[in-house]
């Protein structure tokens, strides 16, 4: 009866099947990541005779070392922490400001342009991308940071989870520092933005992480080498493929260029967690 | 009416200086005043982007899709005749085929994968811990990195595929550059990289489901299928919905991976809509058609978009 109950804690409780099937699901999704990683600690010519030989030792870390001579790595790693970082706290800076406005403060027209904010959330990357594509050459800024940086600024999700965000949160306080005399911009930076800091750190990992991982826009943006982010550089290495003799050396590349955004997944991998939960709920 | 008789007080009120009851209303009402300026202020910054960098090369974008436009300035109205011609391109009329059959390829498997998972790993148990965190790994990869680890599993000269095919006796099989089998290949290497998503979601879904039903499922003697029919389920159907709605319209805008494993091929055989609309409009330079195919995949994405927000908003009285 207790394991019963138990088990009835657990959720819907476990189907006999299950664990078997869980066991085929993890294989399928750890056997492509093992695979690379197996490939990468392979010398080149090795693999050029057969890639078999990666599924036993010996192993080597030749192709690392290689990659740290390979300076367009660095280069690459550089420009997407710089446009990643910028994006972020823009979009934070932003949204924070836009959100606390429409939260607490009444304007003329708040509801409406509210809506024509939220509507901005349907509109895909692909029906304004041309017209930015041209925009952004009329002004010169392609091959720039600023040309990176600036489309990750418009993303309205921000603004709708920090309005969201600072509605739930209590008035008594602003009122009483109002009272006090202090300042709307006093209220919002001393008392709700620290109040915020949750939200803002879930706002921060998810747009992080799309920037880093975006590879459209500076594809097409970004066209000089020396301006290739990470995702773009990992792409221009890759093109043909199929006559590569550096199989090795492009699979390090590969787990080389994972480990940054691993890294950030792992630290901040609550919030990712938090987020996700506050779209399903 | 009585709006009317405030907002005439009002007038007056600050027409006639130095009475008592005047002043504290027009305290009141440049309080009010300076909270729109500061409200203004607020939201000023991000409207301005908002503006120029969405709104503007949304229309702009609408403009360009009625005009034969290249990349040297030059361009023409012409109305409506790009959209004529994109429905008789069977070129686009392929991308689009392709991208339906696509989104039926990823968005089934995607939805009951993350619902199996969610269920197979909604327990405090270390492992599910662990698996949690390895079935939502691949999510955070840029879609370079996950094409070129799936490129190096399907590629048939050495690939991982073709090792496991070879080691039990059989060839190996050339998928990305078969017609038949570069969408499926290109749908399962999406599935892998998308799983995380779903799986997340539907734990969120599941961890909301109130104990005693459970309990109550349990004391009846309700078998497992019995209590997923008709205790789980019913209670994350909003949470489905969702899943699904938000799926279809990741999956509508496949890109990188069909422009970087096949670049659409064989033969168009992986061409997508996105792919197309990058290929017209920033290989070709046809940026009035291009923007023209942009348009329809908006509106197929805005009316997804739109159902997922009526939706969402059905959940609320719960």
């Amino acid at each position: 009866m207790t394991a019963r109950t138990a088990s009835a804690a657990a959720g819907a409780g476990r189907h006999r099947a299950l664990p078997a099937l869980l066991a085929v699901a993890s294989l399928a999704m750890a056997a492509p990541l093992l695979w690379t990683l197996l490939l990468s600690l392979k010398p080149n010519g090795e693999l050029l005779r057969s890639t078999r030989s990666a599924f036993s030792p010996p192993y080597t870390l030749q192709n690392y070392t290689d990659i740290l001579g390979h300076s367009a790595v660095f280069a690459w790693l550089l420009n997407s922490t710089i446009v990643s970082l910028a994006v972020t706290l823009g979009v934070l800076a932003l949204s924070s400001l836009a959100g606390y406005g429409f939260a607490r403060l009444r304007f003329p027209g708040r509801g409406v342009i509210f809506i024509v904010v939220l509507f901005g959330l349907a509109i895909p990357e692909q029906s304004v991308i041309i017209a930015r594509h041209q925009m952004f050459s009329a002004l010169n800024l392609h091959n720039t940071y600023r040309g990176l940086i600036f489309p990750g600024l418009a993303a309205p999700f921000g603004v709708f989870l920090m309005t969201q965000y600072f509605r739930a949160t209590p008035q008594e306080l602003e009122e009483a520092a109002a009272l006090d005399g202090a300042s709307r911009f006093k209220i919002f930076w001393r008392i709700l933005l620290p109040l915020s800091l949750p939200a803002q750190a879930t706002l921060g990992i998810f747009t992080f992480l799309s920037t880093w991982n975006d590879y459209w826009w500076p594809l097409i943006s970004a066209t000089d080498s020396d301006m290739y982010t990470l995702t773009v550089g990992v792409a221009s290495s890759q093109m043909n493929f199929a006559q590569t003799n550096g199989l090795g050396f492009l699979m390090a590349q590969a787990v080389f260029a994972s480990v940054p955004i691993l890294i950030v997944y792992v630290i901040f991998q609550r919030y990712i967690v938090a987020g996700v939960s506050r779209a399903a709920a | 009416m009585p709006r009317a008789v405030i907002a005439g007080c009002r007038a007056k009120a600050v027409a006639s200086h130095g009475q008592t009851a005047a002043t504290s209303t027009r305290r009141a009402w440049s309080a009010s005043r300076s909270e729109a300026r500061s409200g203004l202020l607020f939201v000023a910054p991000y409207l301005i982007v908002f503006t120029v960098l969405l709104i503007y090369p949304l229309f702009s974008g609408i403009w360009l899709s009625l005009h034969k436009a290249d990349l040297f300035g030059g361009s023409q109205f012409i109305g409506a005749q790009n959209y004529a011609r994109l429905f008789r391109d069977p070129v686009f009329l392929t991308a689009v085929r392709n991208t339906l059959y696509f989104v039926l390829l990823t968005v089934p498997p995607l939805t009951l994968i993350g619902l199996g998972l969610a269920l197979a790993l909604n327990n405090r148990s270390r492992w599910s811990t662990l698996l949690r965190g390895l079935f939502f790994s691949s999510s955070v990869l840029s879609v370079t990195i996950v094409t070129l680890i799936w490129r190096m599993v399907l590629i048939p000269d050495g690939g991982l595929i073709a090792n496991l095919l070879t080691a039990i006796g059989r060839s190996p099989v050339a998928f990305l550059s078969d017609a038949h089998l570069a969408l499926p290949a290109i749908a399962m290497t999406t599935i892998w990289w998308c799983i995380g998503l779903p799986m997340m979601l539907f734990l969120a879904a599941l961890q909301q489901v109130p104990q005693d039903l459970y309990e109550a499922a349990t004391l009846d003697n309700a078998g497992w299928w019995r209590t997923l029919a008709s205790v789980t389920l019913p209670s994350i159907r909003r949470t489905a919905l969702v899943v699904v709605i938000i799926e279809l319209i990741l999956q509508f805008q496949l890109f990188g991976q069909a422009q970087i494993m096949t670049l659409g091929g064989p033969n168009n055989a992986s061409l997508p809509m996105v792919l197309f609309i990058y290929q017209v409009g920033f290989q070709r330079w046809d940026i009035g058609y291009a923007a023209a195919a942009s348009e329809i995949l908006f509106g197929i994405i805005l009316v997804a978009a739109m159902t997922q927000y009526f939706a969402a908003r059905g959940r609320e009285p719960r």
